[in-house]
């Protein structure tokens, strides 16, 4: 019985991240090459001002794989892998909740999906929303790790604290009363949690590189231009900038905005995905045509599950 | 399908073809999985590696790691 429920909350995950791979590589994969074009362009006009400016010049990265391969096998693996991890974490929160429950199996599933949803991506997602290329600092990586994981230990934290709130309260105050004191207590918790973390710029190595040249004092490290902050003129690359100048643009809007929308249509798709194909798969499984028939009983249904 | 009784996700969920023993491994087991393939497709050679920093895993999954919505360089 839990292996078959394991086995179906993978399946419905693999295939939701196979979905979910299409979709990226239709529609996000043109931002993310932009991305990386732009990357690799700014660190290029970095180089050669510090090079003008006698400063040292860091290394950029090894390219191991090619794009091509990045962007097809390389995402797959990832997307595929994700959705196959969070169905199974489904499919464990939905067989521990089952027998404290008065719900049908789909609607459980659902309620499941959306949780994991909400607290794995959403809730951390509206703090440390999704980056593309080109933003986040390497020299910030630990930093940003550490404080994106709490905000989803964090995240899960409050939501299982809302919903044990409606829990325990619902004998006492009814279930309305104590759903909108679980609300309270959410908004109460969300919020000091979301307070109590640092935007990304404030970080202190952040706040140290900020006068660095192509740096800046931001709450985000999202690429500010490359403004000519040296106070003289400099040549660079043959082309000569004014103190005060831009030397390089800032990161396009529009795509920073594109995909962090599209990041968040792809979770909707892998836990929408879950939800609704494991939600089908498992009431299949329980034999929906047998219950129907009349062996509504749970000892009739408890007996046959273990043959299904 | 609207006939699916809501006692049945209760029943169906009692119903342990596992030991007590057994079904905690087994939940356990699959939570690990998930854990590690979560750590690997959104952590590893990040803030932290565990088979040394080769990068290799990170740049493999790369743009998956972005889109989900991971730190990443």
């Amino acid at each position: 019985m839990e292996l078959r429920v394991l086995g179906r909350g993978a399946v419905s995950g693999a295939l939701s991240g196979a979905l979910g791979f299409v979709f990226a590589y239709l529609l996000v994969e043109p931002i993310i090459n932009r991305a990386i074009d732009y990357e690799s362009g700014r660190a290029d006009m970095l180089a050669a001002i510090r090079q003008v400016l006698h400063l040292p010049v860091e290394d950029e990265g090894p390219e191991i794989f090619s794009r091509s391969l990045q962007s097809t096998v390389g995402a797959a693996t990832g997307i595929i892998g994700m959705g196959v991890a969070l169905g199974l974490l489904t499919a464990v929160a939905w067989l521990l909740l089952g027998p404290r429950t008065n719900l049908r199996p789909r609607t459980l599933a659902w309620i499941v999906a959306g949780l994991g949803f909400l607290g794995i991506f959403l809730l951390p997602f509206s703090k440390y929303p999704a980056n593309p290329p080109a933003i986040g600092h390497d020299f910030s990586i630990a930093d940003r790790g550490h404080v994106y994981l709490t905000m989803v230990a964090g995240s899960v934290a409050v939501l299982l604290l809302a919903v044990l709130t409606a829990r325990s309260l619902s004998p006492r105050l009814g279930r309305d009363r104590a759903v909108w004191a679980a609300i309270a207590v959410f908004v109460l918790a969300y919020g000091a949690l979301f307070a109590a973390l640092p935007s990304l710029g404030d970080l202190a190595v952040n706040v140290t590189a900020s006068h660095d040249i192509g740096f800046t004092r931001s709450a985000t490290e999202t690429p500010a231009p490359i403004i000519n902050t040296t106070g003289q003129a400099l040549t660079v690359d043959g082309m000569h900038y004014a103190p005060g100048q831009i030397m390089y643009p800032g990161f396009a809007a529009d795509d920073l905005w594109a995909f962090r929308w599209y990041s968040l249509l792809e979770q909707l798709i892998i836990w929408g995905g879950i939800a609704v194909g494991f939600g089908w798969l498992v009431e299949r499984h329980l034999g929906a045509a047998e219950v129907r028939s009349g062996a509504t009983s749970a000892s009739r249904t408890l007996a046959q599950a273990p043959h299904r | 399908m609207s006939t699916v009784p809501v006692s049945a996700t209760r029943a169906a969920t009692n119903a342990r073809s596992l030991s007590t023993a057994g079904r905690i491994a087994v939940l356990s087991l699959a939570v690990l999985l998930a854990v590690a393939i979560y750590y690997f497709v959104g952590v590893d050679e990040g803030m932290s590696s565990v088979f040394g920093k080769t990068l290799v895993l990170h740049e493999w999954v790369h743009d998956s790691r972005h889109l989900l919505g991971f730190p990443c360089h």
